[in-house]
């Protein structure tokens, strides 16, 4: 069992085998009332994000925005450069000749979609970090291979320390573990150390 | 592909129409409404009922044609999740040879429809249709016509029948069907792109002779996709709801798929329907122009509108989103729509090079409700006998859990 000390938990953790175990583990943490919960699975499990009973993801509205934002600013930036800044005669069309710049305003939005999908996704996945507390976890690094995790944030009102990890091995994890903050470090004139001997 | 299973995973006579259920009743209504609408059409109808038939004729042509290369692609792609939907769209194909029978109007008003009917080339006026004319004649559009129809009738009853004797086997005998199918389906997929564009310059684009695009076969492939998505989705909508036969089997996860498919192919029937004018309009050309000139002026200049507003914009933005594609009235909804302006635009294709200005007639209706109810007899006929799951496909466990992440 893993020493809690007096430090900050992160939350705890349990392993589990098979794609199976993990919905079912995850459908047990639900109905137990926890909300702040994450699985870890090295692919795409069917079905995961109802077990977990995640809302909706907001990156579609995201691609949607930028999408018609890209198509607006495509079509607004050809209409300035062909009417107002350069305007000349193109095999005696208008100076406006929206079908030529359909296609742009096409790009345009594409553009925009997909850079609204990317950076939306990284937003709201609070992308990019450098490290984060599971990766504390030695056993952890074992979900990018054969392993599926369950973990419950500290900050879930029902977190308790026993009684989440007992409630983790319950639902079948073969292995528990809390998950400590790591000590914050506090610049370059850091105080002396007093971790190593509490 | 999934181990051999000894016996169907579903007993077919679960997932069959009962006896006399309405459906099956009203087709034989529907299809002796349709032929009798359709005689009276023709003996009262004159000159005018041939661009009216025509119109309704590809029509339901293109409802065919697209279960056809439906089929086609979930089979050369081995699509797990299409399975539960895919005989529905077999039976659509199945109607295919009742087209070479409803031929015989378009063969008999050859001359009414087609300028190029009956020698202009010969007495030298036009040089353009004397260039054409060893392709544009009655007599070798007689010739291809019959064959199309042949090849999609022969290929599209095939594709049906055999998967409908699959229902009957079990274990590798079963597999073989899913094999033999699957390796037809590839050259199958060259056969149907060769015809449907040949087919959509003589049935449809040599209305008016001088003018021509290289992407029009691909236009009507596309609206083809269009109406055959639709369909199909309203075909799994009435044969689940009320616990119909397929309820429990089509779920929401088909549904979003189909819906997938529709809002791609309304992009991209957009995508073709742009590129055609925009290389026009832009290339300024008066024989290419020409043809989109009709369209603006006459009175279709709010049809050409309506199309793209109706074929496009809205379908668009209604099915953009998850909730819509999920929700099976919602999409049905959306189907009914698409069908409507499936034949708008197919409207918009035949009668302004046949007909004087936006002039709509009682025969436009009369034809589509008697060709339409041929085809829906003909298809309540075909729905209405074997399995509507093809039971013994290997990949229906596949289907039946499949899940959309």
């Amino acid at each position: 069992m893993p020493e809690a000390g007096g430090g900050n938990v992160w939350g705890a953790l349990g392993e589990l085998s098979t794609p199976a175990e993990l919905l079912r583990a995850a459908r047990g943490l639900r109905e137990a009332g926890y909300a702040r919960v994450d699985a870890h699975s090295p692919f795409p499990v069917h079905g995961l994000e109802r077990a977990l009973g995640l809302a909706r993801s907001p990156v579609p509205w995201f691609v949607l925005v930028l999408g018609l934002g890209g198509a607006a600013a495509g079509m607004a930036l050809q209409w300035w450069v062909s009417v107002e800044a350069y305007p000349l005669v193109i095999s005696g069309k208008p100076f406006f000749s929206w079908p030529a710049f359909v296609p742009i305003m096409f790009e345009c939005g594409v553009l925009g979609g997909a850079l609204g999908a990317i950076f939306g996704f990284l937003a709201m996945a609070r992308l990019p970090r450098h490290h984060h507390p599971l990766f504390e976890s030695q056993r952890f690094e074992r979900m990018s291979d054969d392993r599926f995790f369950l973990s419950v944030e500290a900050e879930d009102p029902l977190f308790d320390r026993e009684g989440t990890l007992a409630l983790l091995r319950r639902l079948g994890a073969g292995h528990v573990e809390l998950i400590e903050l790591p000590e914050p470090v506090e610049g370059p004139a850091a105080p002396t150390g007093s971790a190593e001997g509490a | 592909m999934a181990h051999a299973r000894e016996r169907p995973l579903i007993d077919p006579r679960e997932v069959s129409l009962p006896e006399g259920h309405p459906l099956a009743r009203l087709s034989l209504v529907a299809a002796a409404v349709g032929a009798v609408v359709l005689a009276a059409a023709w003996g009262l109808g004159g000159t005018r009922f041939y661009a009216s038939y025509l119109t309704a004729y590809v029509y339901f042509l293109t409802l065919g044609l697209g279960g056809l290369v439906f089929v086609l692609m979930q089979l050369v792609t081995r699509a797990g999740w299409s399975v539960a939907v895919r005989r529905l769209a077999e039976h659509v194909t199945g109607t295919l040879p009742l087209f070479l029978v409803l031929f015989v109007p378009i063969a008999v008003g050859l001359a009414d429809l087609y300028p190029w009917v009956g020698g202009v080339a010969g007495d030298g006026h036009d040089a353009l249709l004397a260039h054409k004319q060893p392709w544009l004649n009655a007599g070798s559009f007689y010739v291809r016509a019959v064959l199309y129809l042949v090849i999609w009738g022969g290929l599209g009853w095939w594709l049906r029948r055999e998967s409908v004797r699959q229902d009957g086997l079990a274990g590798p005998r079963a597999v073989a069907i899913t094999r033999r199918l699957q390796i037809v389906s590839a050259p199958g997929l060259v056969v149907y792109g060769v015809t449907v564009t040949l087919a959509s310059f003589d049935f449809v684009m040599s209305l008016d002779p001088h003018w021509y695009s290289t992407i029009f076969g691909v236009y009507i492939f596309s609206g083809a996709m269009v109406g055959i998505l639709a369909l199909v989705v309203l075909l799994a909508v009435a044969l689940e709801l009320g616990r119909g036969p397929l309820a429990g089997l089509v779920t929401a996860e088909h549904y979003h798929d189909l819906g997938k498919l529709l809002f791609g192919f309304v992009v991209f029937w957009a995508y073709i329907a742009f590129s055609q004018f925009m290389l026009i309009w832009y290339g300024n050309i008066p024989e290419e122009t020409v043809w989109f000139a009709e369209r603006l002026e006459h009175g279709w200049r709010p049809v050409t509108l309506a199309l793209a507003l109706g074929h496009f914009a809205l379908p668009f933005f209604y099915l953009l989103g998850r909730d819509v594609k999920r929700h099976r009235v919602a999409l049905a909804a959306g189907a009914v729509w698409l069908l409507v302006f499936h034949y708008v635009d197919l409207y918009w294709l035949v009668m302004p090079s046949v007909v004087e200005g936006f002039s709509p007639h009682w025969l436009d209706l009369a034809t589509l409700v008697g060709v339409g109810g041929l085809f829906a007899g003909a298809l309540g006929r075909l729905v209405s006998r074997p399995a509507l799951v093809p039971v013994a496909d290997p990949r229906l466990p596949e289907s039946l859990s499949f899940e959309n992440v």
